[in-house]
């Protein structure tokens, strides 16, 4: 039986990372799920032979609660909300690695050896910070928590205190595995650091946020494996962990920003002088215009940002791209890694308004295109497109990678009105001679736009 | 659990990390959001271990612990494979899309 266990996990953890693998091209990637969840339900058959198990009313009961609420979960979420949705996934899984870390605990009272404990105590510490900062980052992805960062007095010394008890208590509890108290109150001060590490950080930057809880919930997972000498466990911990790891770093060079900045900077409050004030006046363009000239352009590009996803633009942004095509123009779209609220969200939101994979550009593949571009429309994206991260080391957004659709003969950017927008950051490529304003509703323009491209 | 559990845990950690840093520096920014909702699903694997708590009956609190930790970790399992399929079906290529249209019409 022993060995029928440990062939299963085996088998299982190949399964994983042959699905992972998968996931390297879209054509492969749907392949790679079915063998993934292969593994998954042999790991779960294997599991359920384990010597010590001696009921199941129990986890029967749970397999039909946790397999009817992930379900719902998953199956009417509408896409736009997918980060919020991700974030509380994460809370999920950290709060199972952290409660089978206190069950553990409660069970062996204390009678366990270095290593187990410092085990348990990880899984315990990383489980229950990501929990609660998951928790946070959802309420403030779903609007119920303001998205700007909340701060207040004294707010760094409080955190500060917070880390040294948390730390301090760990090390106690390593030299002193049985002293109960130790062990529950630092469960309970990682909750609290969990909701404190997530408040300060605005919306602009769940993206990196995100990434990070997907990493903890991934390594708490990780230390569960340690903590009950299980292999698949680290393994697929492992993997989750650094998957989450490599994701914040793709979203903070993005951004231009280290890891710390984006933790304990605060960055929500912006400079009052918010790089150069960009000099000249804004050229307001007619519909029409914009329509012939997008009709007998040879190429287009699409810049789409998050205020596209809001304004449940895409659908549209598509209708046009198809007329486009239809008279022969090559469109294109291009993404910026942080266009969005989670990575990789954009591409997502085009995906699913029947906008084929091959027609989605990176950052890097797209630069270099944007010179033989006729019109580039931005919609409802600022930063990414903002040339003064390229030109103006003053800029507080100086050196991020952006989208240079200011190389394009024709700018054409869609936006609400004459305000600064989000981030509050002003955009000399609103005041560029190439650049047009298009003023309204993105998705209203958009709608008369393939109306009038229909009659150009 | 002795160093010489730990060891050989600690080893499979480390080329486990190796490994994820090969494979998963080649997913492309394109499929990033049904990456992170493909690892969720697979950490989800935190089920083992809540599957033994719930059903080993030591005492009633890791017993009721496990259940909710099973719980969740059902959630994470079910609802993290469900929308990766979901989302991966919206991924199409030019020739699908067309096929699409196709049999639309």
């Amino acid at each position: 039986m022993e060995y029928t266990i440990a062939f299963s996990y085996l088998i299982a953890s190949l399964l994983f990372i042959y699905g992972l693998r998968c996931l390297t091209h879209p054509e492969t990637a749907r392949r790679g799920m079915h063998a993934a969840e292969l593994g998954m339900l042999l790991a779960i058959i294997g599991t359920l032979l384990h010597h010590e198990i001696v009921s199941y009313e129990y986890i029967i009961a749970g397999f039909i609660i946790g397999g009817a609420i992930g379900a719902i979960m998953s199956h009417w979420v509408p896409m736009t909300a997918l980060p919020q949705r991700t974030a509380l996934s994460h809370a999920f899984g950290a709060l199972a690695a952290s409660l089978v870390g206190i069950a553990e605990y409660y069970t062996h009272h204390g009678h366990l050896g270095g290593f187990k404990i410092t085990a348990i105590s990880l899984e315990v510490l990383l489980g229950s910070l990501t929990t609660t900062g998951s928790l946070i980052a959802a309420a403030k992805l779903q609007g119920m928590l303001p998205g700007a960062p909340m701060t207040f007095k004294g707010q760094n010394l409080f955190n500060l205190t917070l880390i040294v008890v948390t730390v301090g208590l760990f090390g106690y509890l390593i030299l002193n595995p049985a002293t109960g108290w130790a062990f529950y109150l630092m469960m309970a001060l990682a909750f609290v650091f969990g909701v404190m590490l997530v408040l300060p950080i605005g919306s602009a930057d769940m993206p990196v946020v995100m990434a990070l809880l997907n990493s903890y919930a991934g390594l708490a997972a990780a230390a569960t494996g340690f903590a009950i000498s299980n292999n698949v466990l680290i393994i697929a911990g492992t993997l989750d962990g650094f998957s989450g790891f490599i994701l914040s770093i793709v979203m903070c060079k993005a951004m231009n920003r280290s890891i710390t900045n984006v933790l304990f900077g605060a960055f929500g409050s912006p400079a009052a002088d918010a790089g150069t004030a960009a000099e000249g006046e804004m050229r307001e363009v007619i519909l029409d215009d914009v329509a012939t000239q997008m009709a007998y352009a040879r190429q287009v590009v699409f810049v789409p940002g998050y205020g596209m996803a809001t304004a449940q633009a895409q659908h549209v942004v598509r209708e046009l791209c198809d007329s486009l095509e239809e008279r022969g123009v090559t469109v294109k779209f291009a993404i910026h890694p942080v266009a969005g609220r989670m990575p990789g969200h954009m591409n997502v939101l085009l995906a699913e308004a029947n906008v084929p994979y091959s027609q989605l550009y990176e950052l890097e593949q797209i630069n270099s295109d944007f010179p033989n571009t006729d019109v580039s429309v931005v919609i409802g994206a600022n930063d990414v497109v903002n040339p003064d991260a390229r030109d103006n080391p003053g800029s507080p957004i100086a050196g991020m990678p952006i989208l240079e659709v200011d190389r394009s003969k024709t700018v054409i950017v869609l936006k609400r009105g004459k305000g600064k927008g989000f981030s509050g950051i002003e955009n000399p490529l609103f005041f560029k001679p190439n650049t047009g304003m298009l003023y309204g509703d993105a998705k209203d323009s958009l709608a008369k736009l393939v109306h009038a491209v229909k009659e150009a | 659990m002795s160093p010489e559990e730990f060891i050989p845990a600690l080893y499979i950690f480390a080329l486990a990390a190796f490994l994820g840093y090969l494979v998963l520096t080649r997913v492309p920014p394109l499929l990033h959001t049904p990456l992170m909702s493909a690892t969720n699903a697979i950490s989800g694997i935190s089920l083992v271990g809540s599957i033994v708590a719930a059903g080993a009956q030591h005492n009633t609190v890791g017993t009721w612990l496990g259940f909710i930790a099973v719980t969740c970790a059902t959630i994470n399992v079910v609802g993290g494979f469900w929308i990766t399929e979901r989302m991966l079906k919206f991924f199409k290529s030019k020739e699908e899309m067309k096929q699409k249209s196709e049999e639309k019409n």
